[in-house]
Order: C-alpha cells, then structure tokens, then sequence
C-alpha cells in the first residue's frame, strides 16, 4: 500500500492538472473510448462509465491559469468560473474531449452551453436539464429523457450502445465510490485532524478526473491510512461550509479557514459526487429507471433544486446538528446568483436553530485571504468563549 | 384643437392607461369582487389560463420596473440587502422584496393585495426559481405551483418537452387553479381566450414589422416596451387587449403612410440617422434620459430582442385554441431567454438584415444574466456575420447605482460617430460602384 503522503501528491497533482492528462492517456489506450467534459454540479457519471466513456469533471481554472483571452467574453459582474472554462476551451486544455455537459444550475453555465455550440467545441454540448417537478411519472420522465439525449450523443461518437448490465455495473462503481466517500466524511467528523479539508478536496477533486475504478482503491487505501490515529487534535471549532458547490474556492481560502482554527466537517465543494444519497438501486426494473428514482428521491438539498416542501436551510441546519457542526460559513462566490440568493433564508434556518454562522465571497482567483483568516479566527473565538 | 394625427396617437395610450387603471382598480378590490390573486412573471406567463380561472395576475417584475421608473427602487434595493442579500444578486428581486418590506404600495400607490397562489412559470431564468422559494417563505402557507419550463437545448422544441409541460399543467398547475378558486377548469373558456390572443398576436406582428419601412414609424425598443405591456402581461385573450392592438396598428399604419417618425416624450422625431437593432432590457431608473440620448441623435430601434421576452411571435408562433394546453406550454418554450445561444444570435442576424440596421447594440445589465451571460460572444457573432458596427454599453435594471449617464453617453456617441463614418464610406464605395 502506498504511503498517504504520496497518495496525497499524487491527487493533489491529479486534481489540478488543468490538461487532464490522465483522462486522455485514458483515452489514448483503446480507440472507441470518449472523454465527457462536465460542470459542475451533478451529472449522472452513471451513463457515460458505461458508454465506454470518462465523465471528467471541469471546475474551473481556479488560480491556476492566466486568464487572457477568457475575460474578453465576459462582462466584470458574471462570476469567474465561465471564464476560466471558455480560457480552457479556447486555449489545448480541452482537446480531445469528445464532448461537454452543462448542467442546469445556472444561466451562466447554461449560456456557456451555447458558447460552446458556437465556438464548435467538442463534437457534442449540451444543457443538461434537471426536472424541478418530482413526480416520477412527470419529472422522472423527464430525467430520463434527458438521459437518454445524452445516451444518443455518445452513440454518435463511438457507436456504443448501453446494456443493462454494463449501465448496473457502473451503477454499483459509483455507489461503492459515494459509500467511501462517506465514510471519509464520517471518519473526518470524529477525528477531523486525521486528514485536513485540504487533502480532502485533493482526494475527492482528483476523482473526478480519472476512472472511477482507480479512484475507489485511492479511496480505499486512504480509510486504511485514516481509520489508525495520524495528526494531532487541535482546540477548534467544527463549522459546515455552504455555497461553494459551483465555483470551487481556491485551495489558500480552505486553508485559512483550518488555520483560523475552525475544523470542516462537511462542505459542498465536490458536490456533484456526494449528490446522491444512499445506494442507487442496484436491483430495480431497470437501470435508468434506478438512476431516475435516485435523482428523485435521494437528491441531496443544493442551489440547483427546486425545494419548496423541502427547504434547504432545514435540510442544511440537519445536517449541521449531524455532524455536530458549532458553526455554518457560507461561503459563495461572487455573483453567484442561486448561492446568493438561497443566503438569506438559509441564515435564517440557521438564526432559528440558534447556530452561529458567518459569510464570505470569493472569486476561484482570489489570492489575499487574510480577512477571511481573521473574520474565521474571530468566529471560531466567539464561537469557543460562549460554549 | 388637437391635431388630428396626435388625436389617432393617443387613442391607443388612452386605450391602455384605462386597461391600467382597471387593472389596478380591481386589484384593490380583489376581495370585494371576490377574486384569486396570482403573482407570476412576465416570461412564460399563463394569462389566458388565469383569466379563465377569474383569477387576478401581479407580476413582480413589473412591480420592480414601476418601481425603477418612480425613483422607489434604490431604497428599496438596499433595504433588502440590509436583511442580507447580497450586492451581486439580480436587482429585479431584490427590489420586489425591498417593495414588500415597505408595505407592498403599487404603482397607483395602493397597497397591492398578498396572493392566494404563486405560480411560478420558470422559462428562460434560473433566478425566477430563486425569486420565488423567497417569496414562498415570506407568504407562508400561500400554495405554490410550479411550472418548469425546459430550455430550448437542441433549438427547437420537442413532442417530449410539450407532453412534460401539458402533464405539468394538468398534474400540478390547474389542480392548483381549482383548488385556490374553487371553479373547475373550463377547456372552452380557455380556447376562447386563446382566439383573442392569436387575434392580438396578428397586429403585434404587423406592428413591429412596420419598422421594416424607411423610416421607420416607431421606436420598436423605448416606445416597444409600451406597446408591449398589454400581450406580455395581464391582458392577452381579452377584447381590449384585441381593441388595443387593432387601434395601434391602425395608427402606425396611417404613420407610414404619411411618412411620420417615432414619436418620444418631446414630440416626433425629425430625421431617422441611424436604424438600430438592440439587445437586451433597458434601464428603468433613468429611462427618459436614456432615450432621449438616442433620440436627440437621431438614432431609431428598429428591432430589439427585449420586447420578446413575454413571447415571440414574428418567427410564426401564434396560440392555438385547438390545442390550448399544448400552446400554452409552446408559448413558455418559445420566450426570448428561453431560446439557445445560438437561435439568439440568428434571430439577431435576421432583425439586422431584415430591418436595414446600420448597428446592433448591446445594453447589458449587471442583474440579469439570463440574458448577459454570453452576450459579447454574441457581438462577435454579429459583427462577422452582418459586418454592421456593434456597440456595447453597461447599466442596470433598477439599481440606480449603475447607471452612469456620462459613461453611456460618452460611449454612445463615439458609437454613433462610428455608425456616421460607416455611411460615409459605404456611399463612397456606392458612388465608386
Ligand atoms: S458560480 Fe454560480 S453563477 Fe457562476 S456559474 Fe456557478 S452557479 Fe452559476
Ligand atoms: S435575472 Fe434577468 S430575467 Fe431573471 S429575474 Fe433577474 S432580471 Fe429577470
């Protein structure tokens, strides 16, 4: 078994490498496979793994790219992360892949869609649509569909037509990697100094960029590695973050929070693959139909669905008393519409409850985080002097 | 005594200020008269199912702009983000819950009645969802109906996106109607609607191709936002709404024939000097002023993508009574937003070459990313496929903070003296030929 310290590098180089070498090497071993670019949040990898493909998922340039001619397609009030995207398209970083998914979470990422359409880039892009009706018979319909409109759009790249059994079979690799997902998460809630909310991101966002079969073992070794005591148990708050589910912060912002003294026991950076919670049917009628009745009824709460009847400020105060969070930061990036706008009335859940929660706005480029060291340190203080 | 041609202008405004009126007469009364009151919004709007339920519609956009128009919205806007919304987020919504903080007072300055339903018809906006799951929890306990509404992806609509918006309407929205008015629903109430809108729909047509003529008769982007009022809002499928556009079309049709240009708050313009096509909505805090940059240049809106965004019928769509439903859900696929980047920039591309503009300018706004999102793509676009001048300037909806009047006015004239020079060159190469 590796040693952590290298499995850490080896995702720490993997979740940044903007030319997603790994994928097109991938790709480059066998003829008909496809590389499946997609946004964030969710997308059922389900459907692509068993087309012969790899869903690679793209976050953003971050920090980590010169933004030059990106800027030049958006205006100074649209958030950072569709420019980040279109840089990468229009620079090498997006070649070879086959083609591109924009799930409905946003009117940026959707008109981003039509960017992609016009500038030609892949040989498929499309909108993803989520259902916002939930009845199976109506929305679940809908799901479907729009699963299979992107079942066709592989097709017509590399001709492979999706069996039962092999759609399953993917089915049964995602639901292993959410359960071991979780179980990171739930080790971390417990021992939270046996692996950082850093090395976390590193290990979840580097999923998303390699075979899912590659990432369970990663996964796999790192419970071995964390299950046994490692690090050092510090005096800081546990806080939940919320709102960074699209726009990923940088890495120096996660930082600055775990420096001020405040423990991440749970988050919504890698969103999309904690999306589904519980096990996808692996035995239903049939495995679309398991996919459908996933996104229906085990859906995690997010920006991105529509939550009347089901409000996500309850659902995020829940998951708070949970996972025995002191604290909630929201922590959205800048003109971010659907993290913005749930805001206020997630804060009121939490007023409700009585948890204690500040709030920040980043861009995926910030680089001074020293305010937001200070106003998570000063939280974490008053958080610990009135305990 | 009046001049007989402003006589025939105003009847149409005399028309629609009385509908207005009305309109907000009721809505006072909507108890006394013992009628439902439904908040909903302009794009995707379900008027003829609501008309056919009795119900009475509010459309908070409306509101908002009202407010913009009326110096109310900056104060609203930061009351609503004292509670905690953010300085980003779209100005349209944050206005509306800044209005609602401060007494909910209308544009009549009457309090406007709280909603027995919220039916929220999601079509070409991801806030408006956002809009009303905080609208949700300051009315608790009003019924919420949802219409989703899916984006026109592949450009073109699909049986399969008509049958899950009919089954939406059957399923989840007119159960809703029944339950909230008590009445059941009428199919042949509803297709009677539907004849008076396709009637309306025919002479809004007619309307805003009449700027095809040089010059053109009207201003078909700050005079087309009023023409629009009534087939985008509360009163498609009525008989005045019918009367409305009949009485309007009459008298655009006697403006070309007499040759006559726009008419703007300082009476007609004297010469047409340039015929543009604009994208995106105006401002609304400074909207006199705005247009009067334009019009005091001589500059005309031939076309603009803004005055479809309650619906867009110059590309063939009508309602259809036969199939109400089915064209109701077509009509919400069909809005302006709700088309792909793509469909944008080809309609853009024919309004330009259909309507002999000499320039296509964009009005982006820092609210609305519905439409900002991808608009300098589509400038490029534009600017290689028709080889007009494209501009581009910023402001907002209502936020009155973004509206810099000297930036606009600065950038628009280096644009419009742009637009001077191509016409030089251009009669240049003309003569040369
Ligand atoms: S960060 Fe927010 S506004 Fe920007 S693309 Fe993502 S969801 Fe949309
Ligand atoms: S984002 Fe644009 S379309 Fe959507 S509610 Fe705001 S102003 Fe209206």
């Amino acid at each position: 078994m590796k040693s952590l310290e290298a499995i850490l590098n080896e995702c720490e180089a993997l979740a940044f490498d903007l030319n997603f070498t790994r994928a097109k090497k991938w790709k480059a071993e066998q003829s008909n496979r496809i590389l499946v670019g997609y946004l964030p949040i969710y997308i059922p990898r389900e459907i692509i793994h068993a087309a012969n493909g790899l869903p690679v998922g793209i976050m953003g340039a971050g920090d980590r790219k010169q933004i030059i001619k990106g800027d030049a397609y958006y205006q100074s009030y649209i958030c950072h992360l569709p420019r980040g995207i279109i840089e990468m398209a229009l620079d090498t970083n997006l070649q070879e892949f086959d083609g591109f998914l924009f799930p409905a979470i946003c009117d940026c990422v959707r008109n981003l869609s039509g960017m992609f359409k016009l500038s030609q880039k892949g040989k498929f892009q499309r909108y993803f649509d989520y259902p916002q009706n939930f009845d199976p018979f109506i929305g679940g319909t809908f799901y479907m569909q729009e699963m299979e409109k992107v079942m066709d759009d592989m097709y017509r790249v590399n001709k492979v037509r999706i069996e039962d059994a092999a759609l399953f079979n993917s089915i049964k690799l995602y639901n292993r990697n959410r359960q071991l997902i979780e179980t990171i998460y739930n080790i971390r809630q417990e021992f939270p100094w046996r692996l950082s909310a850093v090395e976390t991101y590193h290990i979840l966002r580097a999923g998303i960029t390699i075979p899912v079969e590659e990432h369970n073992q990663i996964l796999e070794q790192v419970i071995e590695h964390i299950i046994k005591e490692r690090g050092e148990q510090m005096d800081n708050i546990r806080v939940v973050i919320s709102g960074s589910f699209c726009e990923q912060p940088p890495i120096g912002l996660i930082k600055s929070i775990e420096m001020a003294g405040c423990y991440i026991v749970d988050d919504d950076f890698m969103l999309g693959s904690r999306w589904i919670r519980g096990e996808i049917k692996e035995n239903f009628e049939s495995s679309l139909a398991a996919l459908t009745n996933a996104y229906i009824n085990q859906s995690t709460f997010s920006s991105a669905y529509y939550d009347v009847g089901n409000p996500k400020g309850d659902r995020l105060v829940k998951m708070a008393k949970e996972r025995k969070a002191d604290g909630i930061i929201f922590s959205a990036a800048s003109f971010c519409d659907p993290a913005l706008l749930d805001r206020p009335q997630m804060q009121k859940a939490c007023d409700d409850a009585g948890i204690p929660h500040i709030n920040f706005q980043y861009h995926e480029n910030t680089g001074q985080f020293k305010i937001i060291k200070e106003q998570a340190g000063t939280f974490s203080d008053s958080i610990k002097l009135w305990a | 005594m009046a001049d007989p041609k402003e006589a025939i202008k105003e009847k149409s405004m005399v028309i629609q200020k009385d509908m207005l009126a009305k309109q907000f007469n009721d809505l006072s009364k909507a108890k006394e008269l013992g009628k439902k009151v439904v908040y909903t919004f302009v794009p995707g709007n379900l008027t003829e199912l609501i008309l056919a339920f009795d119900m009475l519609p509010v459309y908070p956009e409306i509101n908002a702009l009202q407010s913009g128009m009326r110096k109310k919205s900056g104060d609203y806007i930061k009351d609503a983000e004292k509670i905690g919304y953010s300085e980003d987020v779209c100005t349209y919504v944050k206005c509306d819950i800044g209005m609602m903080l401060n007494g909910n007072i209308g544009p009549t300055g009457e309090k406007l009645p709280s909603p027995d339903l919220l039916l929220l018809s999601y079509t070409g906006c991801f806030t408006f969802l956002k809009w009303f799951e905080n609208l949700e929890r300051l009315y608790p306990g009003v019924p919420v109906a949802m219409l989703h509404t899916p984006y026109q992806e592949d450009g073109k609509i699909t049986k399969d996106q008509v049958d899950y918006m009919v089954k939406q309407l059957k399923e989840e929205v007119i159960p809703k109607f029944e339950q909230v008015t008590g009445k059941k629903y009428d199919p042949a109430r509803l297709s009677k609607l539907l004849e008076n809108s396709v009637k309306a729909e025919e002479y809004w047509v007619k309307i805003l191709e009449m700027a095809k003529n040089k010059p053109s008769p009207i201003d078909a982007y700050f005079a087309g936002v009023y023409y629009m009022g009534p087939i985008n809002t509360a009163f498609r499928g009525t008989d005045e709404c019918v009367e409305y556009y009949q009485e309007l079309y009459n008298e655009v049709n006697e403006r070309v024939k007499n040759k006559q240009l726009p008419v703007n708050p300082e009476g007609e313009m004297k010469e047409e000097r340039f015929r543009l096509v604009v994208e995106g909505p105006p401002n609304w805090t400074n909207f006199r002023e705005f247009w009067k940059i334009f019009y005091d240049m001589g500059a005309v809106i031939v076309a603009s993508t803004y005055t479809k965004v309650g619906g867009l019928y110059d590309t063939g769509f009508r309602h259809n009574p036969a199939e109400p439903l089915e064209s109701l859900a077509k009509y919400c696929m069909g809005c302006y937003t709700n088309l792909n980047l793509p469909q944008r920039v080809e309609l853009i591309e024919k309004y330009v070459k259909e309507y002999k503009a000499d320039g296509f300018l964009i009005n982006s706004i820092k609210s609305c990313n519905s439409f900002s999102a991808g608009q300098l793509m589509i400038m490029r676009q534009i600017e290689q496929r028709t080889g007009v001048p494209v501009g581009f300037i910023e402001s907002d909806l209502v936020d009155p903070r973004y509206f810099s009047y000297a930036n606009i006015k600065n950038r628009l004239e280096s644009y419009f003296q742009m637009l001077e020079q191509r016409k030089i060159i251009l009669k240049q190469e003309q003569a040369i030929v």
